[in-house]
């Protein structure tokens, strides 16, 4: 039984290599959550590892209503609220377009529909610099400039170059046939979309609205330059409580906010990430 | 007037790449027309033409005396049969079977009615409730049938719809679509590459090549006085043989085949009955039109016989089929399976003469034989 002792031995190393990645990449998280229930009082005394002395909420009700957001005393609140009116209708706007765009170019081609998909897939490799100036004029053209519908439009216009790769992928693996019989029974264009295609398309939506919304609420770049005061989504508003410059750095309250920031991308990973790589995997396997 | 007439349909997809050429087919009511063929032949095309799922170049496509080139597919009064079945995942059997009724916006009531009738005649009333990826292969193809069934339609468009089931289950609906062609009293189109399920479905086949309709008839007809060397060949299994055969003037002034038979014997058979002119041919011989003396003496008066080397023998219970050489070919002969006979032996078969096929050796064609009065 020399074998089953050494296969054993070796499986314990392996967890064991595992064990330590996992700490590994878990720091992080850990100091952020244990330092955001400390006064800065422990922070400062330079225990940055150690679990809290006195347990505290306060740097998260700072972070959340009270912490000096550029001139403000607001906290986050307002600007993730910001960022939910911006992310959900873009996000849903852009499934639905990538949805349509998907069921066109896979189930009604048309002439030049590889170019109109070649187009569309090329938008996913612009980099965001090159569009901003373009992008800030016609927000201005259209005068939307430093609000939330213009951000919305700015995401959408980035996000469906993604959302219609995935759709018309997965609907590439969609039996033709099956649009064919909803023809013959009298099922037009939206129909046929919406009763037959749609019921099957969950793990792809589910793709779809993870990609965006994880994009789209981690944007940066896209909200430091389209938004004012009344639009700047979170990721900004937590850019400025991190690095302004007067007064003491409050490290506690820095932590609890970039949680909050981060809270509700973590979250649609946990409740939907299962379905993720399944709907990722879906349509290549198919074909 | 016929009740679906297709006049010179052209379907082409680039300027050069041409799938149908100038079909003309006339089916009547309660007509079941199987258009068989090779793949890429275009039938599955021309299915598609009279569905609407496909764009018409050039021709007319009539149903009930109303051109329907134009319409969409919904509006022509058409039902389809899918070869992958096409059943909607999502939805369960009542309502794949009533979706199409449900589109027309008929009342609830009437299809529920709808789709229990279809069910009690398609023997699939207790799976209503089931979703197709609970269903066998049989099964999903009598929930598709249902499907085509409670529209009701003017002609219902079948396309290789067994082609998915095993051998015995695809036995079995064959003989069931028959039935419920005679007790609907339906106008079918059904495209397939089998062409015995052709022969035991059809009131009328046409076959067809490189899209082009080679031979439109009764099954009866396609098989025994096929149009040229392609239907001929392509029709009945085994296969025709065809020998390359020279035919004089002999007795009489009545012409006479020389055959070669092997080993330089040339027999020279008189043919009374038949009406050519003397020349070079292709012949055409079916199997079962060469066999033991016996056999042939049952059926014709008019044979000839001859000897040959048997090379190969595959029993197939009630006939035996062998393969020897005749003239410059090997030819597969059907025997009474009784015969015993091996590999290597000298076996004496007979020709039935009534029912040889000469082909002209350009064209292909078929040259009619029949003695005119």
């Amino acid at each position: 039984m020399i074998f089953t002792h050494n296969a054993k031995v070796v499986r314990a190393c392996l967890y064991l290599i595992l064990l330590v990645f996992c700490l590994f990449y878990l720091m992080p998280l850990y100091v952020m959550i244990t330092n955001s229930f400390k006064p800065l009082s422990e922070i400062r005394g330079g225990q940055m590892l150690a679990l809290p002395d006195i347990f505290t909420f306060l740097p998260w009700a700072s972070a959340w209503s009270t912490a000096q957001i550029g001139v403000e005393p607001t906290g986050l609140r307002p600007y993730f609220l910001n960022s939910v009116i911006m992310v959900v209708p873009a996000v849903a706007i852009s499934v639905v377009l990538g949805a349509l765009n998907g069921y066109v170019l896979s189930k009604w081609r048309f002439k030049g529909d590889r170019i109109v998909f070649g187009l569309l897939l090329f938008s996913c490799f612009i980099p965001f610099q090159i569009v901003l100036i373009p992008m800030a004029k016609i927000l201005g053209v259209i005068g939307i400039a430093g609000s939330t519908p213009g951000l919305v439009l700015v995401h959408v216009v980035y996000g469906v170059g993604f959302t219609t790769l995935f759709f018309k992928n997965y609907y590439e693996g969609f039996p033709t046939e099956l649009i064919r019989a909803a023809q013959l029974d009298g099922a037009g264009f939206f129909r046929t979309f919406t009763r037959i295609l749609l019921p099957s398309s969950g793990p792809i939506i589910v793709v779809s609205v993870i990609w965006q919304f994880t994009n789209i609420w981690n944007d940066f770049l896209f909200g430091v330059s389209f938004s004012d005061l009344d639009s700047m989504p979170i990721t900004v508003a937590l850019n400025n409580l991190v690095s302004s410059s007067t007064g003491v750095k409050e490290y506690n309250v820095h932590f609890a906010g970039a949680i909050l920031a981060a809270l509700p991308t973590l979250v649609v990973y946990i409740v939907s990430g299962r379905y993720f790589v399944r709907g990722l995997m879906a349509g290549s396997v198919k074909g | 007037m016929s009740f679906l007439r297709i006049e010179n349909l052209t379907k082409r997809y680039t300027s050069d790449v041409e799938v149908l050429t100038n079909i003309n087919v006339n089916v009547e009511k309660q007509d079941f027309l199987v258009l068989v063929g090779p793949s890429g032949c275009g039938k599955s095309t021309l299915l598609n033409l009279i569905a609407g799922l496909d764009e018409v170049t050039s021709g007319a496509i009539l149903i009930d005396n109303k051109d329907v080139v134009n319409e969409a597919p919904a509006n022509r009064d058409i039902a389809m049969v899918f070869q992958s079945y096409a059943l909607y995942p999502n939805m369960s059997v009542r309502e794949n079977i009533t979706f199409g009724l449900e589109m027309r916006k008929v009342p609830k009531d009437e299809r529920i009615r709808k789709s229990e009738e279809a069910g009690d005649i398609l023997q699939i009333s207790h799976l209503m409730d089931r979703k197709p990826s609970a269903l066998s292969g049989g099964q999903r193809q009598r929930v598709a049938m249902g499907r085509a069934l409670v529209r009701d339609p003017a002609i219902f468009l079948f396309d290789e719809p067994l082609s998915n089931l095993d051998a015995k289950l695809r036995v079995d609906m064959r003989t069931e679509i028959k039935k419920l062609h005679k007790t609907l009293g339906a106008t079918i189109v059904y495209v397939t590459h089998d062409q015995i399920e052709a022969m035991t479905l059809a009131t009328k086949i046409a076959v067809m090549n490189g899209g082009v309709i080679q031979h439109l008839g009764t099954p009866h007809e396609i098989y025994y006085k096929p149009a040229n060397l392609f239907v001929a060949s392509f029709m009945g299994s085994p296969s025709m043989n065809i020998l390359e055969v020279d035919v004089t003037e002999g007795v009489n002034n009545k012409p006479e085949l020389v055959l070669d038979t092997g080993e330089g014997d040339l027999v020279r058979i008189s043919l009374p009955e038949v009406n050519i002119a003397p020349g070079h041919y292709l012949m055409g011989l079916r199997p079962e039109h060469v066999s033991d003396v016996d056999s042939v003496a049952k059926e014709s008066d008019e044979f000839a016989r001859f000897t040959s080397k048997v090379e190969v023998v595959e029993p197939a219970g009630a006939d035996t089929y062998v393969v020897l050489p005749l003239g410059s070919e090997n030819i597969v002969a059907r025997v009474n399976g009784e015969v015993e006979v091996e590999p290597g032996d000298s076996l004496e078969l007979a020709i039935n003469l009534k029912r040889i096929h000469f082909f002209d050796k350009e064209s292909g064609e078929r040259i009619s034989t029949e003695v005119v009065e």
